[in-house]
């Protein structure tokens, strides 16, 4: 009869796709978040690049310190953006949103996955603003049309990751108070132990451990190669790709696991 | 007439030590209207929320429309409607929006989903603002689009938590109106609670008064007020009877916080 009864994932991907547009509509009504969420990558690149780049402190070897950021930077306010997408849900919980959504018969696979591809779509402006900054800057990008198509699916896939995280974090938690406390706990270490602002060989032993544990740095990796011209992959394309839709989908199935609890 | 849409079996929901639904034992006629009245913390919204699906039961077991509550969840899920106590449509979208989204996913067919959204704004009286966010929309007029949106997909039960909550008497006859309306054009059986004795008495066809998750009284209005024997009595002394105490005294603090913010929302 209908397609989520007769195809599961024909059912599932239209649902997807549902969410998202509704999310998206939301944008269209008010769009000053867009605005307001450019000030951040102006700033570290602006401010904290040009310092770190006079000083020298950096060695990225034959890349220059402000093409060596300018993709840190757009992994950086992605994660930065999606981490906190769960306090959305927070939100629509404490209305009954969430509980009327969970009451009808859409997968719920699709009702995390959809917000996370929503995030992914607002999280473009970041790539634009990003890119703009980079131009003024004069860091040397790489306009090949494939490149610029992965910088998009790399950026929509991170922020889906990220903000199911954040998704998950806010199914644990449940209320607005607790849920940016443990965001903000989790930001700067995700940020930091990854090679978004330095090179992972600068950093100790223990913290390179880490960093390659980080699904962060392997977002970092695929925007710098696309980004850069004439960059080349630390742990090549397809361990990237690899590495964070597994990390997404096992994400993603946990969050629909999860989703129910905040009708509780 | 007399066909069972609502079976409840020895329903029961514990939270801890703290057994929040009794062993319920109810059933519900396909278009009736019915009412759980009680106090804040008496088990309602548990109740309804093991019949929406959106809670397990701990044991016991319910049919809505024909399927079980923890086999057939997606079934009753197309089977049903829902309006919970908290404002459940989205203020940052249009009310036709809000419609729409719903429309694509309860799958209402491409063709009929415009003519469908288009008569459930008329039905509920909303045709003019429909396209305006529903963050401008006064409280009734948020009620009567959750209500729209909840029946869309044309549900055969239809599940309303105090959905009269937070709203002027006018609004609240106005909602009443509307959901008598859709009972009487559609068949809906109306499922609520409640905790205004006078909307019980008007519109239910029966009553259940729950008590410490128990059902302590179930019947007419008539039946009700005739079960206390000796003179006439009201409902309110009726449920005073069956329920100990008058109606809006207890509830915990999450309770009575989360219906002053809707409240303040609707108002």
């Amino acid at each position: 009869m209908t397609a989520t009864f007769t195809y599961p994932f024909i059912g599932l991907i239209e649902k997807t796709f549902v969410i998202t547009e509704f999310e998206l509509r939301k944008l269209r009504h008010d769009f000053t978040e867009l605005v307001t969420r450019a000030l951040q990558p102006a700033l570290w690149l602006l401010i904290f690049g040009q310092v770190f780049s006079r000083s020298g402190a950096m060695h990225t070897g034959n890349i220059p310190y402000l093409d060596f950021i300018a993709p840190g930077i757009l992994a950086q306010s992605v994660l930065f953006v999606a981490i906190f997408y769960g306090i959305n849900v927070i939100w629509e919980r404490d209305l009954g949103i969430v509980q009327k959504f969970l009451v009808s018969p859409t997968p719920r696979a699709a009702l995390v996955l959809g917000k996370g591809f929503s995030a992914g779509t607002r999280t473009l402006s970041q790539a634009v603003v990003v890119y703009g900054l980079s131009l003024l800057l004069g860091v040397k990008l790489s306009w090949r049309p494939f490149a610029l198509l992965n910088v998009v699916v790399v950026v929509v896939l991170a922020a889906t990751l990220f903000s199911t995280f954040s998704l998950i974090i806010a199914c644990i938690v449940k209320t607005r108070e607790r849920f940016m406390g443990v965001g903000q706990v989790l930001t700067m270490p995700l940020f930091f132990a990854s090679n978004a602002i330095y090179p992972t060989a600068m950093m100790p032993g223990w913290l390179q451990v880490i960093s390659r544990l980080n699904p962060l740095t392997y977002v970092v990796d695929a925007l710098r190669t696309f980004m850069l011209a004439g960059s080349t992959s630390t742990f090549s394309l397809r361990q990237d790709y690899a590495v964070i839709l597994l990390a997404g989908t096992v994400l993603v199935f946990i969050g629909a696991r999860l989703y129910p609890r905040l009708a509780t | 007439m007399s066909e069972a849409v609502l079976e409840i079996q020895a329903l029961t929901r514990r939270f801890g030590a703290f057994t929040a639904v009794d062993t319920l034992t109810l059933s519900v006629n396909a278009g009736e209207v019915f009412s759980l009245l009680g106090s804040n913390g008496a088990g309602k919204t548990t109740t309804i929320k093991m019949l929406t699906t959106l809670l397990q039961p701990s044991s016991g077991e319910a049919r809505v429309a024909g399927f079980s509550i923890t086999s057939q969840a997606v079934n009753v899920r197309r089977s049903i409607g829902y309006v919970p106590q908290a404002v459940s449509v989205d203020g940052s979208l249009t009310g036709y929006e809000n419609l729409l989204i719903f429309a694509k996913l309860y799958d209402l067919p491409r063709n009929q989903q415009q003519a469908r959204i288009k008569e459930a704004l008329e039905f509920m009286d909303l045709t003019a603002e429909s396209g305006r966010l529903v963050s401008q929309y006064s409280g009734g007029m948020v009620r009567r689009l959750e209500i729209a949106q909840a029946t869309l997909h044309r549900p055969r039960v239809l599940f309303l938590d105090e959905p009269t909550v937070g709203l002027d008497p006018i609004a609240r006859d106005a909602v009443w109106k509307h959901l008598v309306d859709l009972r009487t054009n559609y068949g809906t059986t109306l499922f609520f609670t409640t905790h205004y004795l006078e909307e019980a008495e008007s519109y239910c066809d029966r009553i259940a008064i729950m008590h410490r998750g128990k059902v302590a009284a179930l019947g007419t209005c008539k039946e009700l007020e005739a079960s206390l024997g000796g003179g006439s009595h009201t409902l309110d002394e009726v449920f005073v009877h069956y329920a100990g105490s008058a109606l809006d005294s207890g509830g915990t603090f999450r309770d009575v916080s989360a219906e002053r913010a809707t409240a303040q929302r609707l108002g």
